[in-house]
């Protein structure tokens, strides 16, 4: 199955995340949210200006701006 | 047990997991709220007497975490190891447990006894998710009591079990768990090392210190080595050793692999029997649903404006009405107290120095409590962080936040506002450096007490453009504070953007105690903090603008003049005229006009006690200044008054141009006399609105300003930046305009 960045992801497909490169403070954020390798997650939407995204894991909503995504790889189901 | 015992309990858990709903469930009003030293995060306490135990809690800051990157974690994590409570209540969301489990795990490595209040059970059986307490109790091997916090089920129980294990006054056991076989063997070295000698084990167990050097926790590696630079040097070293070799072989960092294994840990204890979902997990729910339409590209944004718009409405109108009476309160006893004490100085004081000066403290309340409600109530509803998901892509091009608008807002964004409640309104913002960006640069905005100045002077000098104006300084306003937050951002608060994540909890309707709890202690902290400190520098305000007193002789020449003038009237009608205030009416001709004549005398008299006060000497001191702005003497005493409350911009323009109190009905005498002074025209006019619209803030926000941010000199900062980007500017405004040979 391919790989993407997050920020590539449309709305309403579905993945798998397999690697976070965020270091020092972002990459703790990320992982305080949940948002670790082998965690799936949904795109739930945009903003209005198409950044910040929203997303569902874990049964909850996190919203994340663009290049805070772009530190996130995701597995995507194909044909969504 | 002793019947006097007293347990020091703290409440732990996640934003948005009814900790605080249960905190106030618990403790009631009883509660206390203030801060921890040095910074701006809250610190609320509370107790509870329980069977005749003494609880003593103490709600957390909401954390994801127990990392030292955040002002609140590190508060919370501090709090755990140097406060040392006997256990902690950790409240985690029923509905959401894997993430709010990663907070748990850390407090367990910490090794505090630990009760869990398993919440929202109820919201969690609604979408399916049943989780079998005792089952997750046995597997994490701590007590866990399924609770509702908003009504209050559950309480009980967790109480009972919170005396019960707080009585045990067990030590701390840390929990161990596997790391990985690249993290493992390093940290059971490190962990021997630590536990040999004496190295912060006073306050941490040894392995969460060698967990901390392997995170590279910034706190603990410099406590460290401060205790023991060579033990520390060695522990450094060893967590190098690792991380680069994770770097090589995995691509990946030592913290990431311990976040994975906690998570992973997690995972496990929820496997199998722990958590039953009987829904899809991609079902929508209302929450989502509600989403589609209030973050819809189109409906998203209109419906924003319109929410904000009636909170700024609401926040205006509702408070309106008490203001009104406050002040009509405070005219009526300053009447008063001019006819029990002689008129005077002392009459001056408390007339123009106190009351004036508590007046000023206690008409900003109702603002305070109207506001604090609102944003309370979008806040708990979840509508907030909507606002600041749709809005941070304009923002974040500022160096500020999406959450950043509440405060400009409130500030008189739209115009009208108030810079007090706006500046209280960044709380709302958890991440520093733009927190401060708009805190400093929110009083730019046009607030309430500006207006008034402003529309004297457009009066006065564009008389066909009132609404113009108006709309054309609202958006000057916008671009004044937005740029200057750019600039503050390049400049004195650089640096990146502190990350946004921001999580987007379920709309959930607030419990009204809940909002009026919350309320009444920021309004109560307001009146606490500020009103003393406003107060004290109102009368300082008082004194530069009365002191010193005009010289004997002058003042006997003005009286001399009222004498002359009285002697050729008719004896009985002399004392009746040296009262203040008499009916005019029934006066004839002569006697009126005569009246007049000392009236002027008084108002010449006062406008020669304000030239000669310190405040006027200032004023006349910075013209060699503000005449590049065009502003001479009379308004530098005004704008200086305009310091203490931008209300008194009107009223001393007026005297410094004898005019007397009645006169000023509503700038309006002020205006038609500006108007005809040879002196003004419209480019000083001008130049004297965008001084006023960007000049330093007004007193009562000054001091907020130091209250929110934590230092002085952020208070003191805003004075000189703000009056010299405001000279600067008006400057520019001016020379540029004599340059192009408007006005002069």
């Amino acid at each position: 199955m391919p790989t993407v960045l997050l920020r590539q992801m449309a709305v309403g497909q579905e993945g798998v995340i397999t690697k976070v490169t965020a270091e020092g403070e972002l990459g703790r954020r990320i992982r305080d949210m949940g948002l670790v390798p082998g965690t799936p997650l949904r795109i739930q939407g945009r903003a209005p200006l198409k950044d910040p995204v929203a997303i569902k894991l874990r049964n909850f909503t996190l919203s994340l701006r663009n290049n805070e995504a772009d530190y996130i790889t995701v597995e995507v189901d194909e044909g969504k | 047990m002793t019947a006097s015992a007293e347990y020091l309990i703290a409440l732990a858990g996640n934003p948005n997991c009814g900790k605080t709903t249960l905190f106030n469930a618990i403790t009631g009003a009883r509660q206390h709220v203030g801060n921890y030293p040095g910074i701006t995060v809250e610190k609320k306490e509370g107790v509870h007497l329980f069977n005749g135990l003494k609880l003593r809690l103490v709600d957390l800051p909401g954390t994801y975490s127990l990392t030292a990157y955040s002002m609140e974690e590190l508060v919370a994590r501090d709090f755990l190891a140097l406060e040392r409570p006997q256990l902690v209540i950790n409240i985690v969301d029923a509905s959401n447990l894997e993430r709010n489990l990663y907070l748990t795990i850390q407090i367990l490595e910490l090794g505090i006894p630990v009760v869990l209040a398993l919440n929202m059970v109820d919201a969690a059986a609604s979408r399916g998710i049943e989780i079998d307490a005792e089952e997750l109790s046995r597997r994490l091997q701590i007590p866990v009591i399924p609770t509702v916090a908003r009504s209050g089920t559950g309480k009980l129980e967790l109480l009972e079990k919170t005396a019960e294990v707080a009585a045990e006054n067990r030590s701390w056991k840390p929990l161990h768990i596997s790391y990985g076989a690249d993290i493992d063997p390093v940290l059971d070295q490190m962990e021997t090392d630590i536990a040999g000698s004496d190295f912060l084990l006073d306050f941490y167990p040894a392995r969460w210190i060698a967990l901390k050097y392997l995170e590279a926790d910034e706190q603990v590696i410099n406590k460290g080595a401060e205790v023991n630079p060579e033990l520390s040097s060695r522990l450094e070293a060893l967590a190098d050793h690792v991380a680069e070799h994770l770097q090589k072989t995995l691509e990946t960092y030592p913290e990431a692999i311990i976040a994975d294994h906690r998570y992973g840990f997690i995972s496990a204890v929820l496997k199998a029997g722990v958590v039953h979902n009987s829904q899809r997990s991609d079902r929508l729910y209302l929450s989502d649903q509600l989403d589609q339409v209030l973050t819809n590209r189109f409906f998203g944004p209109l419906i924003m404006l319109v929410i904000l718009y009636a909170v700024y409405k609401a926040t205006f109108d509702y408070s309106a009405l008490p203001v009104e009476w406050l002040n009509a309160g405070f005219t009526t006893l300053s009447a008063w107290m001019q006819t029990i004490i002689p008129p005077g100085l002392l009459q001056s004081l408390i007339v123009s120095g106190i009351i004036d000066g508590v007046g000023g403290v206690l008409s900003f309340i109702p603002l305070i409590l109207f506001m604090f409600f609102a944003i309370a109530f979008l806040e708990d509803t979840g509508y907030l962080a909507r606002v600041a998901y749709m809005l941070d892509r304009v923002f974040r091009t500022f160096g500020l936040h999406g959450s950043s608008v509440m405060a400009y807002i409130v500030s008189g964004g739209i115009a009208g506002g108030c810079a007090v409640p706006g500046v209280m309104a960044t709380r709302t913002l958890r991440s520093p450096r733009e927190r401060l960006a708009t805190l400093l640069t929110a009083p730019f905005m046009n607030c309430g007490a500006k207006l008034p100045v402003f529309a004297m002077l457009i009066a006065a000098f564009f008389p066909a453009r009132h609404a113009q104006m108006m709309f054309l300084l609202t958006i000057f306003s916008w671009i004044a504070a937005l740029s200057m937050a750019r600039i503050i951002r390049w400049t004195i608060l650089r640096g990146p953007s502190t990350p946004f994540l921001l999580e987007l909890p379920p709309y959930r309707m607030p419990t009204l105690k809940g909002l009026l709890i919350h309320t009444w202690e920021r309004t109560w902290q307001y009146i606490r903090k500020a009103g003393t400190i406003i107060l004290a520098l109102s009368i300082l305000f008082w004194a530069l603008m009365t002191f010193p007193l005009l010289p004997d002789a002058r003042k006997s020449q003005f009286e001399a003049d009222r004498q002359q003038i009285l002697s050729q009237l008719p004896e009985d009608t002399r004392t009746s005229l040296m009262q203040p205030g008499i009916a005019q009416d029934g006066l004839t001709r002569e006697i009126a006009k005569a009246s007049q004549r000392i009236r002027a005398i008084d108002r010449a008299e006062s406008e020669a006690t304000l030239q000669h006060s310190y405040a006027g000497r200032i004023g006349m001191a910075l013209e060699t200044l503000t005449q590049w702005s065009g502003f001479e003497w009379r308004t530098n005493v005004a704008l200086l008054a305009g310091f203490a409350a931008k209300e008194l911009i009107i009223s001393t323009l007026g005297t410094a141009y004898s005019l007397g109190g009645a006169d000023l009905d509503a700038g309006m005498s002020l205006s038609r006399r500006l108007a005809s002074d040879p002196q003004w025209n419209r480019l000083r006019a001008f130049s004297l609105i965008v001084f006023i619209m960007l000049y330093a803030p007004c007193l009562a926000t000054v001091t907020c300003i130091a209250k929110e941010s934590g230092a002085v000199k952020w208070a003191l900062f805003s004075l000189a930046f703000n009056t010299t980007a405001a000279y600067l500017i008006s400057a520019a405004i001016y020379q540029g305009g004599l340059w192009m040979g408007i006005g002069g």
